[in-house]
């Protein structure tokens, strides 16, 4: 047990040395980023903003790992946001009830990731082929969805999903640390992990040893699609309307990149859903941090680039070989 | 046989002299596409002129492709419409087809936005001048400070983007001689309502809970909403504690202001058909040629405007 617990500590060393370093950086940057306070029921301070706005990207990072896991990748889960969006937010204007509205937009999210996995599982297309589709017709059917205008609504209990407090925290916050722990228990508490990677590293090797590699792919598409339901439920809450054309957008990007900070290979195989996790905090606190800076605009995604390659590189086979090697030579007498 | 295509060809001509005669003009749009609400407003907009002026309008949407633009202005070149009205969704590559256009003696007016044609190519351009809209917004701040110190902070458009860069400069303008306000945090939020609540929480959280700030100006409406959520969220009072000017005019930030939520906002007029049709009129009646650019009002509502009504009569514009 100890040792399971000393290598998964190993495992997620490097993205806790790089969240550490990217906040002690903001700190530096914005000396008041550290004060956290009580205000309106709730913890109040910068810190909790990286962990609130990091919701929807943590969302899609958990469903986007186990993915990845097998090989594959989901293009389309920013657009799967806003097709989620843009149902609640429907749903909830013609007086639906907030658990019927609920479950038919996590129900589209899940119709969505079927669609996927039907098209990488069933007729064999390519997972960024057949997420693509998705990713370009999705915001067109938001927006047919919407009629094309922001859809605006005024329900207190839907609007406290994206605003309100649970817990003395913001409640999208509770809500993707509940869906990590949860989807966490499940991948490794059962052998269902292992049957991810097991696909991931060789489907028809794992098909002859009796994993049913089809089911498995179109569930992993499944969570990935109600995760993003999840992410653009919350984005909408928050802003009380659907706004079709930008929610989520580019939100697919982000959440790859949590995963891969995060130590996943995109070739699939081995995989961490809390080092993912721990990825989508380090990219939202280099997003929190270049806005409370105050650098000029024009500079964030220039700042965003260096830094990103900076932990790439740190993390790159070549200099985690050479780091290896130097500390043999150290360790020798 | 000779006569009888003369009879017919003379009455084709008397008849074709008499049709345009007729008051009923025929008049085509070639619309970019419905991108945002205020393009599916001006789209409304323009129908409901045509309709009241009894001009027969032939709609083109786009669909943010010029290519299609360019096939809707030669198809209603080849039906011999009386004038043609585009939105061009980009700036270049125009000048065939307004050639085309000239040599079929069919007027082209440009609605909302610019391109880089020779001016003789068309009769006249109706838009909004972005740089007037920001000054606009300036000189209200300035005036509602009175002379008190305001700091402000700003979200800007779209890094990049026209209406960022020329909303920033004309805001610049408006407060440039008064000393008491100054702008002490600028940063983007995309003029999307998440980005306005996400960047303003990071503003309140950076100048002392929001006790620094006095004012926030908004590039577009939409930002100024998702800020005006973050700004409550913070249990500061937005349109008291911080007052808030943005631009565009769009429903929602009049039900704000009818709440007391916002303060001021600069319309960015969804009737540019109204002035191309007046100004044809006059071209088509009289021979008058209209100035090369007609530029729009940049009217200033404010609370005192009757927010409410405005927005009921805003709602149904596809906004």
């Amino acid at each position: 047990m100890n040792g399971t617990l000393a290598r998964f500590a190993r495992r997620i060393a490097p993205q806790l040395i790089t969240l550490a370093v990217v906040v002690a950086m903001i700190g530096i940057v914005f000396p008041g980023f550290f004060d956290i306070s009580i205000a309106n029921g709730r913890l109040y301070g910068s810190p909790v903003d990286i962990l609130n706005r990091g919701a929807p990207v943590a969302l899609l990072a958990i469903g986007m790992t186990l993915v990845i896991a097998t090989g594959g990748i989901d293009l389309s889960v920013g657009a799967v946001m806003a097709i989620c969006g843009a149902i609640a937010a429907t749903l909830i204007v013609e007086g639906y009830s907030l658990p019927a509205t609920l479950a038919l937009s996590l129900g589209a999210g899940l119709l969505c990731g079927l669609w996927n996995g039907i098209l990488v599982a069933v007729l064999g297309i390519q997972p960024i082929v057949a997420t693509l589709i998705l990713m370009v017709a999705g915001r067109g059917i938001a927006q047919l969805v919407t009629e094309g205008m922001i859809r605006t609504f005024s329900h207190d209990g839907f609007a406290s999903l994206g605003s309100g407090n649970l817990l003395w925290l913001p409640t999208p916050v509770v809500i993707w640390i509940c869906a990590g722990i949860l989807a966490t228990l499940i991948v490794r508490r059962t052998a269902l992990g292992m049957l991810i990677e097991a696909v991931g590293i060789n489907r028809r090797a794992s098909m002859l040893a009796g994993v049913n590699a089809r089911l498995l792919l179109v569930t992993v598409y499944m969570v990935s699609g109600l995760c993003a339901a999840m992410a653009g439920i919350i984005v909408t809450a928050d802003i009380r309307g659907a706004d079709a054309n930008n929610a989520g957008l580019f939100l697919e990007l982000d959440a790859i990149l949590a995963v891969v900070v995060g130590g996943t290979s995109l070739l699939g195989g081995h995989f961490s859903l809390i080092a993912s996790l721990i990825g989508a905090m380090i990219i939202q606190a280099i997003n929190t941090g270049i806005l409370v800076a105050g650098f000029p605009p024009e500079f964030n995604l220039v700042i965003k680039a260096c830094i990103v390659l900076a932990i790439l590189v740190l993390q790159s086979p070549a200099l985690q070989g050479a780091a290896i090697l130097f500390s043999r030579a150290k360790g020798q007498p | 046989m000779f006569a009888k295509t003369l009879l017919g060809a003379s009455l084709l001509a008397s008849m074709t002299i008499l049709s345009s005669a007729a008051l009923a003009q025929t008049i085509g749009f070639s619309q970019i596409g419905s991108e945002s609400g205020w393009r599916a407003a001006e789209t409304t907009i323009t129908k409901q002129q045509a309709e009241k002026r009894g001009i027969d309008l032939k709609f083109s949407d786009a669909q943010q492709k010029q290519e299609n633009q360019i096939k809707a202005l030669r198809s209603f070149i080849a039906q011999g419409v009386d004038a043609i009205l585009v939105a061009p969704v980009v700036a270049t590559g125009w000048d065939a087809v307004l050639k085309e256009a000239k040599e079929a003696e069919i007027p082209v007016i440009l609605l909302d936005r610019m391109v880089d044609s020779d001016k003789d190519l068309y009769l006249t351009a109706v838009g909004s001048d972005l740089v007037h809209e920001g000054e606009v917004a300036g000189k209200w701040l300035v005036d509602d400070a009175a002379g008190k110190e305001c700091n402000v902070v700003e979200l800007q458009g779209t890094t990049g983007s026209s209406p960022a860069i020329d909303r920033k400069k004309g805001f610049e303008q408006g407060i440039a001689g008064a000393a008491n306000i100054k702008i002490i945090r600028s940063q983007t939020g995309d003029f999307t309502r998440a980005k306005g609540k996400e960047v303003m929480e990071s503003f309140l959280k950076a100048e002392n809970g929001g006790k620094n700030i006095c004012a926030l100006y908004a590039h577009n409406d939409d930002m100024a909403v998702g800020a005006i959520q973050a700004i409550k969220e913070a249990g500061l009072k937005p349109g008291t504690d911080i007052k808030i000017v943005s631009i565009d005019a769009v429903p929602d930030i009049f039900q704000a202001m009818a709440a007391g939520e916002a303060n001021a906002t600069v319309e960015l007029t969804p009737n540019m058909a109204g002035p191309a049709f007046d100004a044809l009129k006059a071209f088509k009646d009289n021979g008058t040629m209209p100035p090369k650019f007609i530029q729009t009002e940049s009217k200033l509502y404010t609370q005192k405007d009757d927010p409410a009504k405005e927005y009921e009569a805003r709602k149904g514009l596809g906004y």
